[in-house]
């Protein structure tokens, strides 16, 4: 295995031609499209209330059609977002139920549950931050994705839950009493400012903006990793794959430029707006 | 005659052409006056007469209102030393005199604002003579008082001296004075009758009736000479603030809340301080006959929030993040959220700040990303 290339998503070695492996599924990436695009929305048309107070939050909010507009786009992307939600969570069950391998969606290297080997991970990663260890390898799931995946789940159900009850309020308070309400709004903002505070950081950094991603990871676009990436940062899933001999199932065709060109654009899109909500969002609270 | 000539000057340069025309047209002139019924120091036995005569007697005749005039903020100045403040001549004219019924008369209720603004309305004379408020005039112009005035309610719209009076004008940090914080509450409800009513009845009114000055009067919300219409946007959601004034605590907690928020923005499609509390009839809750009384707050609700329920109703518009007893639930997840927040952010935080080092030290820095990580010890 050589050691010297840094950057595995754009440096190839030289005339030999690149191998691909499936890592997402066209509707896992549509899922992800989606999902993205609701939440740039969400956050544009939501941060202006948190932030009210701020000259840049009225400009905003004038921006999106006064508070009436960006309340229609802030619904819309919410309703988009909760469909997405809902189909992933059909797909992952139909998908366990169809194979018969119920177990499977719940441990082992497919699956999104925390496993022993995180923590172990995690240890790894921080010794080769320091300098006391070499960079771990990973199998298909690194726990920061575990951690970006369940804090989704997470948030639909404390962002989504709460925003359903500020939407339809006469309706819910049927059943809920008034304090419920209060307890909506804070957690919906609350929560709101910690996902995109999350996503549009770490997130972006973990896929984006490290050096060895610099500037933009395509794999989700795309749905295709390379050889020479997978075997360099998920070592563990090319041996386990090699060893199980499910590799060849995996290999696909090397990504369209189509499929490039969007991911950049869309990708650069998101990266640039998330940047600006962040700079407003930092330059607020200090 | 000497002064008939247009161009004659005084021997200081300055016009002392009488218009015998206009002088005829003035009331003085209607009546017959002659020159020396009011400049009593010039004899038409001697003339020409001294260069520098006294000034006119106007109490000769009008006692009344001379002696009125001495105890207003205008005569108290001019008493003082100020050059600037108002004499009769300044409002009134001098040859040309007219009465104030008269179109033309710069004191009929048609030309008292631009009159008082030859003063009031001029940054230059209002630094100059130190005048209360500044260039209120402007102020005034843009108002909805100002407005009326150069519409077809002219003739009923208040201009300056319905308010502030003419002789007897005074500071209104003066008890007499019209609008003192006393006696504003009366002289707008010279014409606001209802609204004057409505605000003697509610809080606000009481605390003044029980000697409170410091309660709000109609201008602490309104303001004085710049009063805008009540449903404009503008107006709506900049009360807002002058409520939290005195009301600080509920402002803030009210900044919490989705309506706040959006009037915080700018729109006043939401409910501000008064949707709830009501405006001039505004009333502590405990009063039952209180808009946000416990018999009265869910009806308060359903004016926007049709089919509102007791549980609606429950909803804290004030609720304190900081108060645990008087929101306990909200107290305790509002704590939960600043340590998740906390949590995270101070985890990823360090997490990625030792990630970004590391791979920097790779791409740049010659360190291996594999191996014992390239430390040179």
């Amino acid at each position: 295995m050589a050691t010297a290339t840094i950057n595995p998503a754009t440096a190839a070695p030289a005339g030999v031609a690149q191998r691909y492996y499936r890592r997402f599924t066209a509707a896992e990436r549509v899922l992800h499209a989606l999902l993205m695009l609701s939440f740039v929305g969400c956050a544009l048309s939501g941060l202006p209330l948190i932030f009210a107070d701020r000259p840049w939050a009225a400009a905003l909010a004038r921006m999106l059609g006064g508070f009436q507009g960006a309340g229609l786009i802030h619904r819309i992307c919410a309703f988009v977002m909760i469909v997405v939600f809902a189909t992933h969570v059909f797909m992952v069950f139909s998908r366990a139920i169809r194979s018969g391998r119920f177990m499977k969606m719940l441990w082992g290297p497919d699956s999104m549950v925390p496993q022993p080997q995180d923590i172990i991970d995690i240890w790894r990663n921080f010794k080769w931050f320091v300098g006391k260890g070499p960079q771990p390898k990973f199998d298909r799931w690194t726990y920061w994705e575990k951690f970006d995946y369940w804090a989704v789940f997470w948030g639909m159900f404390i962002i989504g839950g709460s925003g359903l009850l500020l939407w339809f309020p006469v309706f819910f308070s049927k059943i809920l009493p008034g304090w419920m309400f209060n307890i909506a709004a804070l957690v919906h903002g609350e929560e709101a400012l910690l996902a995109v505070g999350f996503i549009f950081t770490f997130h972006f950094f973990n896929g984006h903006l490290r050096p060895q991603k610099f500037p933009m990871d395509t794999v989700v676009f795309t749905g295709r990793i390379s050889e020479h990436e997978l075997k360099e940062e998920r070592l563990v899933e090319y041996e386990r794959m090699v060893r199980e001999g499910t590799l060849a199932a995996r290999e696909t065709t090397p990504p369209s430029e189509e499929a490039k060109w969007f991911g950049w654009t869309v990708g650069t899109a998101a990266l640039v707006l998330g940047i600006i909500a962040i700079v407003l969002i930092v330059s607020s609270v200090l | 005659m000497c002064h008939a000539d247009k161009d004659a000057k005084s021997s200081g340069g300055k016009s002392i052409a009488v218009d015998a025309d206009r002088f005829k047209n003035s009331v003085h002139g209607e009546m017959q006056f002659k020159c020396t019924d009011c400049h009593a120091d010039v004899s038409a036995q001697k003339l020409p007469h001294a260069e520098k005569l006294k000034p006119v007697n106007c109490s000769t005749c009008h006692e009344k209102a001379v002696n009125q005039y001495a105890g207003t903020v205008h005569g108290v100045a001019r008493k003082g030393g100020n050059a600037v403040a108002a004499t009769c001549t300044d409002c009134h004219g001098t040859h040309d005199i007219l009465r104030a019924k008269d179109a033309a008369s710069p004191v009929n209720h048609a030309n008292v604002e631009k009159t008082c603004s030859k003063c009031h309305g001029s940054d230059a004379i209002a630094a100059q003579g130190k005048l209360p408020g500044g260039n209120v005039g402007s102020k005034f112009h843009d108002s909805i008082h100002g407005k009326a005035l150069k519409g077809a309610a002219q003739g009923s719209a208040p201009t300056c001296t319905n308010c502030h009076g003419a002789h007897d004008i005074r500071a209104k940090g003066e008890e007499k004075s019209h609008t003192s914080r006393a006696n504003i509450p009366g002289t707008c409800g010279t014409c606001h009758k209802p609204e004057s009513a409505a605000y003697l009845a509610g809080q606000h009114g009481k605390l003044r009736h029980d000697g409170n000055m410091a309660a709000p009067g109609c201008t602490d919300c309104h303001s004085a000479h710049g009063i805008q219409l009540h449903d404009s946007d503008k107006f709506q959601v900049d009360v807002i603030k002058e409520c939290g004034t005195c009301h600080a605590e509920y402002l803030k907690t009210y900044r919490d809340t989705f309506h706040g928020q959006v009037t915080a923005l700018g729109y006043a499609r939401m409910a501000t301080c008064a949707s709830c509390h009501g405006a001039h009839d505004v009333l502590p809750a405990s009063n039952p006959l209180s808009k946000v009384s416990a018999q009265n707050r869910q009806k308060t609700c359903e004016t926007c929030h049709a089919g509102a329920s007791a549980n609606f109703a429950s909803f804290d518009p004030h609720a304190n993040r900081h108060d645990k007893a008087r929101n306990p639930m909200y107290y305790y997840a509002a704590l939960f959220m600043e340590l998740l927040l906390f949590g995270v952010f101070a985890f990823f935080g360090i997490h990625t700040l030792f990630w970004f080092y590391r791979e920097l030290r790779v791409k740049f820095g010659g360190a291996r990303s594999r191996g014992d990580g390239g430390e040179k010890h």
